[in-house]
């Protein structure tokens, strides 16, 4: 059964702070169900969720795209945003081109990229200015010994 | 019971098997089956939040009879400081706490007081150097248990000093052994206690360590001999020892401050704290050092076990706060305490969500879950017994429930079949055709001479 493959697809609304952060939250629960272990869930949920973040406010929205197997989590951020005309200055820490508006509700500090880097495995950035966005996010994983115990309902 | 003794349980008569506790429940432990709530054993953490929404008080907490204090020859009561909040202003404290000894105590010694130690502890662990930020307040049981089952990256944040009750006992204990010549074996401890968690943290333990508590009272089943016997109790003794910081702790809030830091944040309310940790978890915190987080909104003092309304107890524990404040004598120099305490083990992530120890089995169960999830309807309505569609899909997967547990897959299932059968009576054996034919005939007639009437008409 080591083939197998799960593959999950999430919209990524635009400009929408409220529903941001719902994809990697559902990712995140099905990782504890299948049992990986938290350190790894951790980091794939975190990148994925600044990805997440960074579509919906810098690119207009997109798609989430999701692939899990027996090693390896994939994650796939998609937007048609206006690309990132400066991909070595978005790596710096603090740098921002959000707005301020999108600042005063605490976002854009200019930590979303480089923490995607410090979590993932492997980091794919492809991007062009005026067609939009795609990021690669590899996170490789190990599960968790402890055992599942459900007993009978008491 | 072994390893899964759980305070909160479930009252079989009056329990309806309605959706409310199901649905409240923040592990989705509960489930509804044959008409009754049951419990997950290795999910519950033992919040209270189901005794609280049950509208038939199916759900209670198994606490200790009164008549455990029995067999001890020296019995010593450690009260909560949410107890003083119980009991109208005019009584104060240590008249109080002076009544403990007219139901049947030898001695009474204030968890309040425990709860400096662990401040004065709690202190130095911040100050300290290689501890992991923010660190988590351990004094809520159901937190600390919340932590175990849903935020594993969570357990090495953890405050591992015992609680302000464990601390008590133990000092007490001690003391008493040593003043009074006893056998500590000879010695019970009894905690008063506003909650179901504390019970279950006294009868199993995080990681077997021993609880120095002999027995667990609730608030509730001892306010009334108190209340009967507070007219006559004199103040004979300073039971009162603690000082306002150790009061406070009742409070949502009340032990953050006490550690005396701006960088604390206190949250309280299981579905709150819940929201809190998250943010710890995926790094959305920042500039804060300590978390103090209790499971019942309003702090202990809104605990399942209590008999007082918790605003109303919140005005009277401020009294008495600011009684202790006031007083000189209760300025407390700590004395010099011999107990350890410091957790001499940890707590072990429980992942009760995971679907299957083998990886290729749990990834199958998950696709299949996705599968069925999509096909239910989404209502969360709970009349499966499950809390939610998902809920049920996963219940499925494991083997715990059936797709036709719910009541719209069901109806969909039972139009099908009735679809099918009419189909099924449409159709006619061939020897059978001309007696339906004949049929056909003469419901033809028939209509030739209704239509003949109605020209008539």
């Amino acid at each position: 059964m080591g083939d197998r493959l799960l593959k999950l697809d999430y919209g990524i609304p635009a400009r929408d702070l409220a529903c941001a952060g719902e994809a990697s939250s559902n990712v995140k629960k099905l990782l504890v169900q299948l049992g990986i272990n938290p350190v790894f869930i951790k980091k794939a949920a975190v990148s994925m969720y600044e990805a997440e973040i960074n579509a919906v406010i810098h690119g207009g929205g997109g798609s989430a795209h999701i692939e899990i197997d027996h090693e390896k989590v994939q994650i796939y951020i998609s937007d048609k945003g206006p690309g990132i005309p400066n991909l070595e200055l978005a790596m710096q820490e603090g740098y921002s081109t959000a707005s301020d508006e999108i600042r005063e509700m605490g976002f854009g500090a200019g930590m979303g990229l480089p923490n995607i880097k410090r979590y993932a495995d492997v980091l794919d950035i492809k991007t062009e200015v005026g067609k939009g966005t795609t990021l690669t996010i590899v996170i490789y994983f190990e599960r968790t010994d402890a055992p599942s115990k459900i007993t009978e309902l008491i | 019971m072994g390893n899964y003794f759980h305070s909160v349980t479930l009252d079989e008569e009056k329990c309806r098997g309605c959706t409310n506790c199901i649905k409240r429940c923040p592990t989705e432990a509960i489930r509804v089956r044959k008409g009754k709530a049951r419990i997950i054993n290795e999910r519950c953490i033992d919040c209270g939040e189901c005794i609280r929404i049950c509208p038939y008080h199916a759900k209670m907490a198994i606490t200790d009879d009164f008549s455990c204090i029995k067999p001890f020859k020296y019995r010593i009561a450690i009260p909560a400081p949410t107890l003083y909040s119980q009991f109208k202003p005019e009584y104060n404290r240590n008249k109080l706490l002076n009544a403990f000894k007219l139901i049947g105590f030898d001695d009474v010694y204030e968890v309040a007081r425990g709860a400096e130690f662990v401040t004065e502890a709690t202190k130095s662990l911040i100050a300290g150097e290689g501890i992991k930020k923010p660190l988590i307040s351990s004094a809520c049981p159901a937190v600390v248990r919340l932590i175990q089952v849903r935020f594993p990256n969570l357990i090495d944040n953890l405050v591992k000093l015992e609680s302000p009750m464990e601390v008590s006992a133990k000092i007490i204990k001690r003391k008493t052994a040593v003043l009074k010549g006893l056998e500590p074996s000879d010695i019970g401890v009894f905690f008063i206690t506003p909650c179901a968690a504390k019970v279950t943290s006294v009868k199993a333990p995080y990681e077997n360590q021993k609880s120095s508590v002999d027995g667990v009272i609730s608030i509730r089943d001892i306010y009334l001999k108190l209340l009967s016997r507070l007219d006559q109790a004199e103040e004979t003794e300073q039971l009162a020892q603690a000082g306002y910081e150790g009061i406070r702790w009742a409070n949502s809030g009340g032990e953050g401050l006490a550690i005396g830091t701006d960088k604390f944040l206190a949250v309280d309310g299981i579905h709150n704290v819940i929201t809190i940790l998250e943010a710890i978890e995926n790094d959305k915190l920042e500039g804060v050092d300590f978390i103090e987080a209790l499971s019942c909104a309003g702090g202990c003092l809104g605990g399942p076990l209590t008999v007082e309304n918790v605003y109303v107890a919140k005005t009277r524990l401020k009294k008495h706060i600011d009684e202790a404040r006031a007083n000189t004598y209760q300025n407390p120099v700590l004395e010099k305490f011999e107990e350890d305490i410091v957790w001499t083990g940890n707590i072990v992530y429980k992942p009760v969500m995971k679907l299957d120890d083998d990886f290729g089995i749990a990834m199958k169960k998950l696709e299949d879950l996705e599968h069925i999830n999509d096909e239910l309807p989404g209502l969360d309505c709970g009349a499966c017994g499950a809390p939610s569609c998902r809920a049920l899909a996963e219940d499925i997967v494991r083997g715990i429930a059936n797709e036709t547990d719910c009541i719209f897959k069901l109806r969909e299932k039972v139009r099908d079949l009735a679809a099918q059968m009419m189909e099924l009576e449409s159709k006619i054996p061939p020897v059978m055709d001309k007696v339906r034919d004949k049929d056909k005939d003469k419901d033809k007639d028939k209509d030739k001479d209704k239509d003949k009437d109605k020209d008539k008409s």
